[in-house]
């Protein structure tokens, strides 16, 4: 058995919204381990996002613990999980997320700016196949390639886990695989722990892991036993 | 440089106008608060300089005559430094450019050596030399209005004898930096001329070897000025002392002291507003660039910026245009100061005016100008830097509407469909709306308070020389004369009317307040000079009884009903108490009045006058201008239409060019709100407007939409700022209520409306600008974007 990277439990997440409250979680026991691609699959408004969310620092749960290689993340301080996003995370977002009035090279060296020891922009952004691209501004790129662009600027800092929201949501299937691609390359040539959440169980194809969640909580976790190469996946 | 910094730069690029417009408004306020405090400085830097090198006493007394024996004893009170006895007297001089005549004050000045207080400044030529009798230095205001240089002479009627004062030179003295006559409420550099003249010789030609009527005297820093005061007043009593004051009561002091009060209170109104604008310009700018950066600064924060990283990220806007505003501003204030500066150097007469630029105010400056923009931007940032980055992820949950007050009050149906929505949505956002509005109702007030002044001047200058003084002419007599005198005066050619008043000087007291004040017996029904109260309603003077400047009823704080102790400095000096009567509204000076028969049974004397007012035949003036020059009893003449004329001419101009900047301000305050507001409203409505029109509105549908939510946000701002500008000019006047003159707060329709027209117009401008923004929508680009 691998290590684990991350181990939540019991996570819990209510949302107040108004007199409402929506339970997003309802009691999560969730391992990523050390190497691993893991595919979370689930409906839309499953928690997912949520879910991801907290084990990257980027949310709190109401209740239950998040571990990060064996030690309790500190939910409480927001300095610690700003250190945390820092220096071990790598978040890709469905819409990307770009800053706009940055070129691609500047969108990346954004991160570089404050990482201990990134890659340059240069080479995070040949990593992702955008080695020519280096002075377009977001707008003068195809969806796809803003896409590889958020991706080289999250694994840019070498880190430790890579997040991806939905990374395919606003894109056409071939160009969803060319980021699925790169999104493989770097977890095999890199080794680099990665998460990618889609409603799309086609994408699951290409896990070592499927975790799929319904209204909050796992329904299944299990290895995959065939992962196949993003390449050769289709919807 | 790093990536953040030019995510900074490029995004201040993007919104250049709206960053150009708050940087002047910033530039603007720095410039005024630059201006006003280093001309303050440097005036009044160089007022201290020149009084402690040339000396300016510390108490100044007149006196009818005493003997120069008494010099010893005036040196010996307690904390005198150092005595100067002067004879100072006005005579009449005969100008060949002018056929009224003008009024010269000749003081005596040692021969032999040079003052030993208020030592002169000679402009040019040399000091007077002993020996010879017909020497004068003249004053530069009086030079400079006749063009006179060394070797001209000058005619003047010396005790009632013609003679020719030879100008050997001309000087300036620390007592007249500001020249105008004591009494005078509109100073006249033709008509009012100061010459200093040996004083063997002028003491021969009044008949003073051996005495003196003038005493200034400089008191050591220890020196209890009040206690000084007594004692000086108690050794010249017997020698018709008519009290002795300090700098604050000495007129040039006393304007010079006014004009850094006034230069401080605008240093402080003018930037306080200016900076007021900034700060909710950049609150509604830095609001809606934060909320269309949500998903930003999500990313940012996903990538391990710290919410500080972010805050300071967005205070960087702040620090870029309240950097670039105040260095541009600085550099505006230092030109418009040194203007400022050479326009004073006009007024006032300094050996040097030289302007200077502290640093320590470029300081402050920047200092409060940051203060403002951080405290405009504080919500906004701060906001930015508390947002959770999961939730900012998420695109803002849409407004909701709720209904607005004018489905409550069920006005929708009357309304089209545009106008209902303008209306919406500037209810949905009332703190947006309220800044908004307030922003443009302070261009409003900028332009009011800056027109205020004229109005009231106006007003001033109409009801003090139509309605009060009515007289073409006053005279003043070398003595007090018996009441024959009017008749004499009524055969002087033209004459039409000719009302005696009577001159006492005295000083009143109240508990323990008092001032000197002189009291103006007039006759019964007196039609010439006329008193008004508040109401500007005419006031008779009393048989018995006082009537008193509000203002000096203010400083004695004595009302109607109550009695001063009035202690008269002339003559016999009597002293009684008298009943205040009423109350007068005046507007220079502080002064009181009673019935001549009153006061002349006071003074234990017949009917006695030291005045006359006249009018005249206007044809005939040139005549009586000279029987009144040649005349052995007339001491000084004022000529009301002279000193009118010459007043308006020096301020007209300065007026205008007041006017002039103001205008400029409250354009850019204008302009910089509309403009901002609107580029606000197109950020957060293109997606709306798009889509109108693409379901088929056109241009002038949209832009109907989104200039009426301008039109109203203006039409509301001009009442409000109206308002707002009467307040600011109550302050004002208040700021410059002072003994020596008060302005009254007059806002004329003219001023309103032009208020509300210049900033309809800077409105419109502003709206056009943007106008075409909306025309150049890019209809596909805007939907496609995901917001
Ligand atoms: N900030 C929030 N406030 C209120 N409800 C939220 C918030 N974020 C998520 N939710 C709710 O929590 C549930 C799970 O959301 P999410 O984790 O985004 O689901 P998924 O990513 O699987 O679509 C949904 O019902 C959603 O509406
Ligand atoms: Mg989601």
């Amino acid at each position: 058995m691998p290590t684990a990277v991350f181990e939540a439990r019991q996570i819990t997440k209510t949302y107040q919204m108004g007199e409402v409250e929506v339970q997003a979680l309802r009691g999560v026991d969730l391992d990523l381990f050390e190497g691993e691609l893991t595919v979370l699959l689930g409906l839309s408004g499953s928690g997912k996002s949520t879910l991801l969310n907290i084990l990257g620092g980027l949310d709190v749960p109401t209740s239950g613990t998040v571990r990060y290689c064996g030690e309790v993340l500190d939910t409480d301080d927001d300095a610690t999980l700003t250190r945390f996003r820092r220096e071990h995370v790598g978040f890709v977002f469905q819409f990307y997320n770009l800053i706009p009035s940055l070129t691609a090279r500047e969108n990346v060296a954004l991160i570089t700016d404050i990482a201990e020891k990134p890659l340059t922009p240069e080479e995070a952004l040949q990593l992702v196949g955008l080695g020519q691209r280096l002075d377009h501004f977001p707008a003068q790129l195809s969806g796809g390639e803003q896409q590889r662009v958020a991706i080289a600027r999250a694994i840019a800092k070498q880190p430790h886990v890579l997040l991806c929201d939905e990374p395919t949501g606003a894109l056409d299937a071939s160009t969803g695989i060319v980021v699925l691609e790169v999104i493989e390359r770097i977890n095999r040539e890199l080794g680099t722990t990665t998460a990618v959440i889609t409603h799309n169980a086609i994408i699951g194809q290409m896990a070592d892991r499927i975790v799929r969640l319904s209204e909050g909580h796992i329904q299944s976790a299990a290895a995959n036993p065939q992962r196949r190469p993003a390449a050769e996946l289709s919807w | 440089m790093l990536a953040i910094h030019r995510k900074l730069l490029r995004d201040l690029a993007h919104m250049k106008g709206q960053v150009v417009a708050i940087c002047l408004v910033i530039a603007c306020g720095i410039a005024t608060f630059v201006m006003s405090l280093s001309t303050l400085a440097s005036l009044q830097e160089t007022r201290e300089v020149y009084y402690e090198r040339y000396r300016f006493p510390h108490l100044f007394v007149s006196l009818k005559r005493a003997p120069e024996t008494l010099r010893q004893r005036l040196e010996e009170i307690p904390g005198v430094r150092a005595v100067e006895l002067r004879i100072v007297s006005e005579v009449t001089l005969d100008m060949p450019s002018m056929d009224e005549p003008a009024v010269g004050r000749l003081i005596s000045i040692p021969e032999t050596h040079r003052p030993r207080l208020c030592n002169l400044h000679l402009r040019a030529g040399r000091y007077v030399e002993a020996g010879r009798d017909d020497e004068v230095i003249v004053s530069e205001a009086f030079a400079d209005a006749h063009e006179l240089k060394p070797g001209d002479s000058v005619t003047a009627i010396l005790n009632g004898r013609l003679q020719t004062l030879r100008i050997v030179g001309v000087a300036l003295s620390p007592e007249y930096v500001f020249q105008i006559r004591g009494g005078e409420m509109l100073p006249d550099d033709r008509r009012f001329g100061v010459f200093w003249m040996g004083e063997t010789a002028l003491a021969a030609a009044f008949d003073m070897t051996g005495a003196f009527n003038n005493v200034m005297v400089s008191l050591m820093r220890s020196a209890a000025e009040e206690d000084a005061i007594k004692r000086v007043d108690d050794l010249l009593e017997p020698y018709g002392g008519l009290g002795a004051y300090g700098r604050d009561e000495h007129v040039s002091d006393r304007y010079l002291s006014d004009e850094i009060r006034s230069l401080r209170g605008m240093g402080m109104i003018a930037p306080a507003i200016f900076l007021s604008v900034a700060a909710l310009l950049l609150n509604i700018v830095l609001g809606r660039l934060i909320g269309t950066q949500r998903e930003q600064i999500a990313a940012l924060k996903a990538f391990g910026y710290s919410n500080c990283d972010v805050g300071r990220h967005y205070l960087g806007f702040v620090l870029v245009i309240v950097l670039t505003g105040s260095l541009i501003g600085t550099i505006g204030g230092m030109l418009m100061a040194r203007g400022l500066t050479r326009a004073y150097a006009e007024f006032y007469r300094f050996p040097i005016l030289q302007y200077r630029l502290d640093a320590s105010i470029v300081v402050l400056g920047f200092a409060i100008a940051l203060s403002a923009g951080v405290l405009g931007a504080l919500i906004a940032v701060r906001r930015a830097a508390k947002l959770p980055p999961a939730e900012a992820m998420r695109p803002e949950p849409p407004k909701s509407f709720r209904d607005t007050l004018l489905e409550r009050l069920g006005l929708q149906r009357l309304l089209p469909p545009s106008t209902r929505m303008i209306l919406r949505n500037l209810e949905r956002q009332p703190v947006k709306t309220t800044l908004s509005i307030l922003g443009i109702a302070l261009s409003v007030s900028v332009l009011v308070l800056g027109n205020f002044m004229e109005d009231s001047l106006d007003y001033l200058i109409d009801q003090q020389f139509q309605i009060a003084q009515r007289q073409d002419v006053s005279v003043a007599l070398v003595e007090p004369a018996s009441g024959t005198i009017v008749h004499d005066m009524t055969h002087l050619p033209g004459v039409i009317r000719v009302e005696p008043i009577r001159g006492v000087a005295t000083r009143m007291r109240f508990g323990h307040r008092s001032r000197r004040v002189g009291i103006t017996g007039m006759p019964p029904n007196m039609q010439l000079y006329q008193l008004l109260d508040a109401k500007r309603q005419r006031l008779e003077v009393p048989p018995e009884g006082l009537l008193i400047s509000d203002k000096l009823a203010r400083i004695l704080e004595v009302r109607p009903g109550q009695s001063v102790t009035v202690e008269v400095l002339q003559e016999e000096r009597p002293v009684r108490d008298i009943p205040i009567v009423g109350v007068i509204d005046d507007y220079s000076g502080l002064a009181a009045y009673m019935s001549l028969d009153a006061l002349n049974h006071l003074m234990h004397e017949g009917e006695t006058v030291s005045g006359l007012y006249l009018t005249a035949d206007g044809a005939n003036h040139k005549q009586l201008y000279s029987e009144l020059k040649s005349s052995p009893h007339v001491a000084s003449v004022t000529i009301r239409t002279g000193m009118l004329q010459t007043f308006r001419e020096t301020m007209g101009e300065n007026l205008l060019r007041m006017k002039a900047w103001n205008v400029f301000f409250a354009s850019v305050i204008a302009i910089g709100v509309v403009y901002n507001s609107a580029r606000v409203s197109l950020s957060e409505r293109s997606r709306d407007l798009a889509t109108l029109r693409v379901i088929g509105f056109t241009r002038q549908e949209i832009s109907l939409i989104l200039l009426g939510e301008l039109a109203v946000l203006t039409l509301v701002a001009i009442p409000v700022g109206l308002l707002i500008g009467r307040g600011l000019g109550e302050l004002v006047a208040l700021g410059l209520d002072t003994e020596l003159y008060r302005i009254p707060l007059v806002i004329t329709p003219k001023t309103y409306g032009f208020a509300a027209v210049v900033t309809l117009i800077a409105s419109v401008l502003a709206s056009l600008i943007v106008r075409r923004r909306l025309d150049q929508l890019d209809l596909v680009a805007v939907l496609k974007t995901r917001e």
